[in-house]
């Protein structure tokens, strides 16, 4: 028993007939359709039967032994010394390159003691709310004053938490990077 | 079966006359919160029983005015917004806004940032098409593929975290090279991963390709032919489904994209089981794209020389390449400044979508879920 | 042998044999002793379900997890085990939200239509050696006609939501639900014609001397796949879970429950599971009947000290397990390639296989 099978695709033309034997076919469909079910079967068995395979990282639990990676952008920090100095000289250029306006740089004018003015930082304000840790604010500074922390456990309850001063008060400029 | 309807059948609007729906038919809205759309999209679905009539795409929930703020972000800083339109192939969308300005400026690239474009570009295709098996398996029904594509995207993912800082928009690109150097474990890790993929597109071929209800669920389903392909400008894996010969990276090759061998996956078929195989043997090509470069990355400078701030040349630059999904274009009018004049991005996904009403004349609901899946939509794209 | 002893509790016939003498000795009137024992029969087979479908809701996400090489529930008591009596709490706690523009009535009846249909079925099961709630003649026959009423809550909740998504996973409901039903009644009758009765108890007893999917040899074997693939359908189980097909329909026809009302409809899935699993325990795998092989004595008499509720419980949990499997692995079918998959295949095939059956029986080709 001959029967012709084949399909014809939405446009109207036809693309597939073959001939084969009913029979052969019906029951060719039936075996390789089982056969090709039992095999994804097999795969989800496996794993089931494996649960060292399991790859789940435990977030919460492994917090003590979480290491991000080296370059990980998780906030924009000034790093401070053992004498509260800090290597932000206020030249505002991480304020130029920010795209979303995240960093907002006030400065103030300080005498040293030899009698000249100098421009010194006043608040260094960090809108982590609007940072998309984008990178280019440490790319553009020259003094290499801010780095990219790694935390990343910023949610809070309030917005206006996320609004950061970086230089801790009464902090300082390094010697080196002055200018 | 199409029935004579007499003209009491049909309801129209009051005010302009418009035919709303016929008799028989029933409109729902898939979307803008709907589980198949992978976002906010919102498509008008004419049904008549379970077969689709029309689709009207609705589109805007999230349009983001990204072309417009590119308008007042220097050429350094617009390149971070487009990450977030294909966030998928974020690194993809930043290599074309660089090397738009790059054109304009007429900037020789290094060829050690252009082999690390290319890798990262490689492996961000990789990962997203892994994301899209994942997804299309969880379309149709199937849960449990998602995990296991999921278990080489993170691989892929840490390594962007390790070199790039960020695992999803990297903005790792800038204008004339890459942002730093490759971090010293990139390439013994790309190595495992690329490992760990062959190895493990085994499991991908059991589980769901050779699945017979997964094939019965594609095959001669979202039929696309090459003709309308070209007529509503489709890109990418769905319009390599039909045929169509539309690849960036052979056709107009950028980075360096000319010296690798790699071949352009055509099938021929245009229905949604093409476009499944076309992306599934792209991951392998990327992965052979990958093997070449690994070992050879040239030595040298990762960043070419620029100027504090990039002002273009007056004129208009077009610069297009090949992401996950299709052709992205980045056209820049500069008057000089250094700001553009004027954004504009060719998105792949808005094309591709404007076909699915084509696609999906006369299909049944669960086909359309089918055919949104080999499509292989990103709805941020869409919009913009 | 007096640990070998109390093991013998756990099949039951102890314990419903002691409660009817010490309630017999309590209670003079015969009615009244009738509707104490349905009363305490009634509420003990309620909390049994409520039980077995904590255990199942855990049983199914862990299973699901490591198919997927993760974890499952971890969080909430031991392994996790308590997490779904904590989901519970919260469906409780949730807004029973009935939408504007649905039928009231029938949209808060729906849930409880489902639910009592699927526990009606469970009347004629041998959960261990004479232990069963009510042995009726037409045993399978009364488990196949309730089972085909599950459509009808179904049906009531798609419709009365006024949710178009409802209304079509409620139409994919009665066309799978009715179309199945051949099948099912057709792999069932195949032992019905073997073992020549449609009493559960007889059924069982037919295969004390080996059960039928070992004695029927391939036409029983057919017969049980087709139950198996049959039954899946039935309950609206993945990959036939075309009524409430999360990515196509957003939830089918519970797309519009929520609170305990939602939680009615998880309960009846998984009531309708262990049924299913437990009829395909009882009518291919023997029920509480141990596995015995040949003339191996000391081997029979082993198996004869594992306690015949144990036997039961093995096998229905064997069947709920590849259940599971088939949900954790396959994609969805199309509501057509559902329709095909029935016409063209499980029907033609079942109903050769009757004839097979039949055959056989007349023949006696079964040991």
């Amino acid at each position: 028993m001959v029967l012709i099978t084949g399909y014809v695709k939405m446009n109207g033309t036809e693309i597939n007939i073959k001939k084969t034997g009913f029979l052969k076919e019906y029951f060719g469909t039936i075996f390789t359709s089982l056969s090709s079910l039992l095999t994804g079967m097999k795969l989800t068995g496996y794993y089931f039967i494996h649960p060292n395979k399991i790859i789940t990282e435990q977030y919460p639990d492994n917090r003590a032994t979480l290491k991000m990676a080296e370059r990980f952008r998780g906030e924009v920090t000034l790093p401070h010394n053992e004498n509260n100095e800090h290597r932000c000289n206020g030249c505002q250029s991480c304020e130029i390159a920010c795209p979303n306006g995240s960093i907002k740089i006030v400065t103030k004018h300080e005498i040293s003691e030899d009698g000249k003015k100098k421009k010194r930082i006043d608040t260094w304000v960090y809108h982590l709310e609007m940072c998309t840790f984008c990178n280019l604010c440490i790319e553009a500074c020259p003094s290499k004053a801010i780095v990219m922390g790694k935390k990343f456990e910023h949610s809070v309850y309030d917005k206006s938490q996320l609004v950061k001063i970086l230089n801790k008060p009464g902090s300082k400029v390094m010697k080196e990077a002055e200018e | 079966m199409q029935m004579t309807r007499k003209p009491s059948d049909i309801t129209t609007d009051a005010k302009s006359g418009e035919v709303l729906h016929h008799e028989g038919e029933f409109i729902i809205n898939m979307g803008p919160q709907h589980p198949a759309t992978h976002g906010v999209l919102h498509l008008k679905i004419w049904l008549e029983g379970e077969t689709i009539k029309k689709i009207e795409p609705h589109l805007g929930y999230i349009h983001r005015g990204i072309e417009k703020m590119c308008e007042r972000l220097s050429y350094r800083q617009f390149i971070f917004s487009t990450s977030r339109m294909d966030y998928l192939s974020a690194h993809i969308n930043n290599q074309a806004c660089a090397l738009a300005v790059e054109k304009a400026l007429g900037l020789e690239v290094p060829p050690r940032a252009k082999a690390i474009r290319i890798i990262l570009a490689e492996l961000t295709r990789i990962a997203s098409h892994e994301l899209w098996w994942a997804c299309s398996g969880l379309d149709l029904g199937g849960v449990t593929p998602f995990f296991y594509a999921f278990r080489e995207r993170e691989a892929i993912n840490d390594i962007m975290e390790e070199t790039c800082g960020a695992r999803l928009t990297q903005n790792f690109i800038v204008p004339g090279g890459v942002m730093s150097d490759l971090h010293h474990n990139f390439q013994k890790r790309v190595k495992r991963v690329l490992t760990q993929i062959k190895d493990n597109l085994h499991e991908y071929d059991e589980i769901l390709t050779g699945n017979i209800i997964f094939q019965n669920r594609l095959k001669e389903v979202g039929y696309l032919s090459r003709e309308d392909a070209i007529s509503y400008g489709c890109t990418g894996p769905a319009a390599r489904g039909s045929g169509l010969s539309c690849d960036i990276r052979k056709l107009y090759p950028y980075d360096g994209y000319e010296k690798l061998d790699f071949d352009e996956i055509i099938f021929n078929e245009g229905d949604c089981w093409a476009r499944y195989r076309v992306r599934m043997a792209e991951i392998l090509q990327s992965v052979h794209i990958i093997e070449q470069l690994i070992d050879s990355i040239p030595d040298g400078e990762f960043q070419a020389k620029t100027k504090n701030v990039i002002k273009l040349p007056k004129g208009q630059f077009y610069q297009r390449v090949e992401t996950a999904r299709g052709e992205l274009g980045v056209f820049i009018v500069s008057d000089g400044a250094a700001t553009p004049y004027r954004c504009k991005f060719r998105s792949p996904n808005f094309s591709n979508l404007s076909a699915i009403p084509q696609m999906a004349q006369g299909a049944k609901i669960g086909d359309l879920v089918a055919i949104m899946a080999t499509v292989d939509l990103v709805i941020p794209d869409i919009d913009r | 042998m007096e640990k070998l002893h109390l093991l013998f509790v756990f099949s039951f016939s102890w314990l419903a044999s002691h409660l009817n003498m010490w309630l017999r000795t309590g209670i003079g009137n015969s009615f009244l002793l009738l509707v104490t024992e349905m009363l305490i029969a009634g509420i003990s087979l309620l909390a049994f379900l409520v039980i077995l479908c904590f255990f199942l809701g855990y049983m199914e996400r862990k299973v699901a997890a490591f198919m997927e090489i993760r974890l499952g529930p971890n969080r909430v008591g031991p392994k996790g085990s308590l997490q779904i009596v904590a989901d519970t709490v919260k469906l409780l706690f949730k807004e029973g939200l009935t939408p504007d523009g649905s039928d009231k009535f029938l949209f808060n009846l729906a849930p409880f239509v489902v639910v009592v249909t699927s526990m009606l079925a469970i009347a004629p099961l041998a959960f261990a050696r004479d232990f069963q709630l009510w042995d009726v003649n037409i045993g399978i026959f009364y488990v196949t006609s309730i089972s085909s009423m599950a459509v009808i809550g179904i049906l009531m909740a798609g419709w009365s939501s006024s949710n178009k998504y409802s209304l079509i996973g409620a139409m994919r409901s009665g066309a799978q639900i009715v179309s199945y039903e051949l099948s099912i009644g057709l792999s069932l009758i195949s032992i019905v014609i073997l073992s020549g009765s449609l009493r559960l108890s007889d059924i069982i007893q037919s295969q004390a001397n080996g059960w039928w999917i070992f004695k029927g040899h391939i036409p029983v074997l057919i017969s049980f796949i087709i139950f198996i693939i049959a039954s899946t359908a039935e309950i609206n189980r993945a990959p036939f879970d075309l009524t409430e097909a999360e990515q196509e329909l957003t939830g089918g026809f519970h797309t519009e429950y929520a609170g305990m009302k939602f939680a009615m409809f998880l309960l009846s899935e998984y009531i309708n599971l262990f049924i299913v699993s437990a009829i395909a325990a009882t009518i291919f795998l023997g029920g509480w009947m141990p596995f015995h092989i040949g003339n191996l004595t000391g081997f029979n008499h082993a198996m004869d000290y594992i306690p015949s509720s144990l036997w039961f419980f093995g096998k229905t949990f064997f069947i709920i397990f590849i259940i599971m499997w088939f949900r954790w692995t396959f994609p969805r079918l199309r509501i057509d390639q559902l329709l095909n998959l029935e016409w063209k295949y499980l029907l033609p095939i079942s109903m050769g296989n009757t004839l097979l059956v039949s055959a056989m029986a007349v023949f006696g080709w079964y040991l």
